[in-house]
């Protein structure tokens, strides 16, 4: 793969040369001179009473430098902090533990065994409280009251919140001849990226200046979030996002440890650094889904889908801590309605407390689209087979057609483009789909489960219109500053953050597709507030779609300042040039020109410009989306089941993606393999599960299971392309696509392996054991250790 | 308790404490900041290296227990500007995406080829079946080993 002139395609990644030399630098890898090292004590009980902390044992401890407790952070006005949803969280525990795992003390010791091993020395006496653990019991009357920390507060709820015209739902429902319903459990997962989260933190007491190296997704919102919750005035502080090893929405919010890290480097005037270890990953940090859902699908004989009514209990664990910039406080949950045309939709949704880590929003999401996506594909296929009418054909009658986008569901968002019945007849065709029916009869007669799921999905990423959205009050605008050299080689300053998407490639080429020069003519520097502009950062798929579009707005600008230089190189006005890819010349003359190379030195150059002109080509956008953008697709999913171990295998993962237009078609394939991995991890055994005492169950990859290599098979990709109208590139955006799409084939297909036993539904992850349990029609409740 | 570990063809002699992990050995110790650490239980393989030859987890391993041996890193997997061909596979094949689990993935993968030249898909898979990726969804990741075999599986060493 070389460089292609136009910028676009595939070419290899400029960031691997490092990563495959092991010269990545992620933050654990940050050596800074006279560093000192940090754990954190954290709560065995999900619940109770702090009655007594005594620290004089850890403290005594010859390498121990400080113990930071509740109280010493409450002293400072730090032991509480504001999350990203309007609620504020305990940052190290000061009256009472609310989940197992939260942060009760912070010892910082010369080496990372030494503080490790004083976290044995302190001492917390407890006063068990009873935990709320099943989310179906928080908003019980004699249900223990989780944030008494907050005024006035007599129970567990969060918030009611509604989408959707309810009174036109339930009419399009009284008279509709089928009404299919289910109760689906989205369980708890974790995004659990490989590198778990780290940070160091540098307060240098002479300048004042606060230096944190940080695995963040948002470099730029943690400066800002750190300046708010320290007071450390915001321009001296410098958040450096090194490479970091995976996301998925872990990395957005602040963590406890963070903000414990900068009082440590305050209190002993150097840098302290924490790295968690997997099991605090998976117990402390952001979980995502947890969504109690119930849907009703409403249809005619014939199956026309008329409306779709869903209520649910969202569980959010003891602080409201969902990152996400809607001011929705289900995220996008409301594009419930999916890809079909509708005549009305209703949902609700109640959050609550419960003695679990916060988060929520999380795992490649889309802020909730995943719940949603899977939900809708959940009931067409219960309503296919009520009708007895085949899930494709279903879908093929009700999906969106193209004259009708624009279109504006029934719930409110504005889909900005789309082909869908293409995209799911591409699907079929690519996976030869009459002949796997005709594959899964015969195999039937031979008493074989054989099981063929569909999904169909439409995601709503690159948040987002400042009317609707912000974190913390702060608008979604992306910027790109581009600087021209005067030798025409370019660097591209970027306020978003990759974890592993390739940034310094996808946005060289847009810069290189702009300008018409090489992508190697061009550097990408992201990931360190003080050198680049500001911006909300790299989650919810709005790298392309939002700091993409600014970067190539960006380039245009500094187009259009060639534009002027050339005119006056060449002595003509500058109505007169044309640009073809790297080069402005006089209409009609194409050897009377100069490129973007030589207008760039011109630019630096004595050369006389035009009045007004200033000199050089740089400019600066701050991109503000017009709206979101819309990618789709459609999946299918082949599974072999054992009835007698439940053990289910997938065969083949077929996946049509429309993300629009694709910057560099290996990277974006490299996105969808990885979501479709993450559809068969959380459909078949990723899980976070609690016993009745609150304890986690799944704080280490030995309980917590990840696909392998042998789970996953070998992806089979096609695509179509609908441009976004509104996005300069027409590019959509593809990160989370199929995290969104694929765990409804994947369950889609199980449950129709599991069609002869009668089996309509089962819950999330399908162990064997929960398979097992489905044909035995005792259906397991997963997220919780109770039969 | 003083140890000789020879890494990547260089000798080193330090005095470590026995329940030092091999793995912060070579991160701590020796600023090999190229091994990395994913979990607590012996499932990730982002803390592969060859012992002798033999892919083990260095953070199963104890530094002591390196003593006297010989350790082959990621960063001792090039020779020079030579990228061995596996390093060249993940490159032409987009094997890696954050690239916290590609040093463990390109030793297993090293080693493999070493035994069996011209590997089947399927033998890729289980012989990377104890390493995790968060990102790639292996696909790619078998691509660039099926590359190295294909593109010249002499190592640079
Ligand atoms: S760090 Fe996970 S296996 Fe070694
Ligand atoms: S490339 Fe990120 S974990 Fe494998």
């Amino acid at each position: 793969m070389t460089n292609t002139p136009t910028g676009f395609g595939r070419m290899t990644r400029k960031e691997d040369a490092r990563f495959v030399r092991g010269r990545g630098t992620y933050v654990d890898d940050v050596r800074l001179p006279g560093t000192l090292h940090a754990a954190v004590l954290r709560s065995p009980l999900a619940h109770a009473r702090i009655t007594a902390i005594d620290t004089r044992a850890a403290e005594a401890h010859p390498k121990v430098r400080v113990v930071i407790t509740g109280a010493v952070l409450a002293d400072r006005g730090l032991a509480w902090m504001p999350t990203l949803s309007g609620d504020v969280q305990a940052v190290l525990a000061t009256d009472k533990v609310r989940f197992q795992g939260q942060e009760v003390a912070f010892v910082i010791a010369d080496d990372p065994y030494s503080a490790r091993d004083a976290l044995a020395l302190v001492d917390v006496d407890y006063d068990p409280l009873p935990p709320v653990v099943d989310a179906r019991t928080a908003l019980d009357p004699d249900a223990p009251v989780i944030r008494d920390d907050r005024e006035g507060r007599r129970d567990n709820h969060i918030f009611d919140w509604e989408a959707g015209d309810a009174a036109a739902t339930d009419r399009v429902f009284a008279g509709a001849a089928v009404v299919v319903a289910q109760d689906v459990l989205y369980p708890r997962v974790h995004p659990a990226p490989l590198e778990t989260c780290a940070v160091i933190a540098d307060h240098d007491v002479v300048t004042g200046k606060l230096t944190v190296w940080a695995t963040t997704q948002a470099p730029h919102a943690h400066r800002t979030l750190l300046a708010t919750i320290t007071g450390i005035p915001e321009h001296r502080i410098r958040v450096v996002s090194p490479d970091v090893g995976g996301g998925f929405g872990n990395k957005v919010p602040i963590y406890p440890a963070y903000v414990c890290a900068v009082a440590g480097s305050m209190l002993t005037g150097r840098p302290v650094k924490w790295t968690e270890d997997r099991s605090e990953n998976l117990m402390a940090t952001t979980f995502a889904r947890d969504y109690h859902m119930h849907g009703e699908i409403a249809s005619t004989v014939d199956g026309k889908i008329l409306a779709l009514r869903v209520r649910v209990l969202a569980d959010h664990g003891a602080f409201n801590g969902t990152a996400q910039p809607s001011k929705y406080p289900a995220g996008f949950f409301h594009i419930v309605t999916g890809s079909y045309d509708l005549e009305a939709a209703h949902c609700s949704v109640t959050g609550v407390y419960t003695n679990k880590a916060p988060g929520g929003v999380a795992y490649a999401c889309s802020f909730r689209v995943a719940e949603a996506s899977f939900l809708v594909e959940r009931l067409v296929d219960l309503l296919a087979l009520e009708l007895d009418v085949d899930p494709a054909e279903l879908r093929m009658r009700n999906l969106l057609r193209p004259e009708q986008f624009p279109y504006t569901c029934s719930t409110g968002w504005e889909y900005d483009s789309g082909d869908y019945p293409r995209a799911l007849a591409l699907l079929l065709e690519t996976a030869g789909y009459r002949e796997l029916r005709a594959e899964q009869a015969r195999r039937r007669e031979l008493g074989e489960h054989l099981g063929i799921g569909l999904s169909f999905f439409t995601e709503a990423v690159g948040a987002g219109p400042r009317k609707h959205m912000d974190i913390v009050g702060l608008g979604m605008a992306d910027g790109a500053e581009l600087r021209v050299h005067p030798t025409g080689k370019a660097v591209l300053r970027i306020s978003v953050q990759s974890q592993g998407q390739g940034h310094e490639t996808t946005f060289a080429q847009i810069v290189a597709h702009e300008l018409g020069i090489g992508p190697d003519d061009v550097d990408v520097v992201h990931g360190d507030t003080d050198a680049t502009p500001f911006g909300l950062g790299t989650y919810g798929s709005r790298s392309t779609p939002v700091s993409g579009a600014a970067a190539s707005m960006a380039a245009r600008k500094v187009r259009e300042r060639a534009r002027i230089v050339a005119s006056a190189m060449l002595e003509v006005s500058p109505d007169d040039l044309e640009w073809s890819p790297g080069r402005w010349s006089v209409r009609g003359d194409p050897t009377a020109g100069k490129s973007i190379t030589e207008i760039a030195a011109a630019a630096h150059s004595d050369l006389d410009l035009p009045d007004g002109v200033e000199g050089q080509l740089d400019a600066s956008c701050v991109y503000n989306p017009p709206n979101l953008t819309f990618p789709f697709g459609a999946y299918l999913c082949v599974v072999e089941v054992d009835p007698g171990t439940g053990q289910v295998v997938v065969r083949r993962f077929v996946a049509v993606d429309d993300c629009g237009v694709r910057i560099n078609p290996s990277i974006v394939e490299g996105q969808v393999h990885g979501g479709l991995a993450d559809g068969i991890g959380v459909a078949l055994m990723e899980l976070i599960a609690f016993d009745p005492d609150g304890n986690h169950l799944g704080g280490s990859f030995m309980d917590y299971l990840l696909p392998t290599a042998v789970d996953c098979p070998s992806w089979e990709l096609a695509e179509t392309v609908t441009p976004s109208p509104h996005h300069p590139l027409g590019a959509k955006g593809i990160g989370e696509c199929a995290t969104v799409g694929s765990p409804a084939a994947v369950v889609n297909a199980v449950m129709d392996a599991l069609r002869p036993f009668g089996v309509r539904h089962a819950d999330m992850p399908l162990t064997p054991a929960a398979v097992w349990r489905a044909i035995q029609g005792r259906p397991l409740r997963g997220d919780l250790a109770i039969d | 308790m003083q140890i000789a570990v020879v890494v990547n063809g260089e000798e080193h002699v330090r005095d470590v404490e026995p329940r030092l992990l091999l793995v912060h050995f070579l991160r701590e110790d020796l600023g090999l900041t190229g091994t990395h650490w994913g979990c607590d239980t012996s499932n990730c393989g982002v803390c592969v290296v060859h012992l002798d030859g033999v892919p083990v987890k260095s953070c199963t391993v104890l530094a002591v227990m390196a003593d006297g041996r010989e350790v082959r890193t990621v960063e001792g997997l090039a020779r020079g500007a030579d990228l061995d061909p596996v390093q060249r596979g993940f490159i032409a094949c987009h094997g890696l995406q954050c690239g916290f689990c590609t040093p463990g993935m390109l030793m297993t993968a090293r080693w493999l080829l070493d035994h069996d030249p011209d590997p089947s898909t399927e033998d890729i898979r289980a012989a990377l079946s104890g390493q995790l990726c968060r990102c790639t969804g292996y696909e790619n990741i078998v691509r660039s080993v099926r590359w190295a075999a294909e593109n010249g599986s002499e190592a640079a060493s």
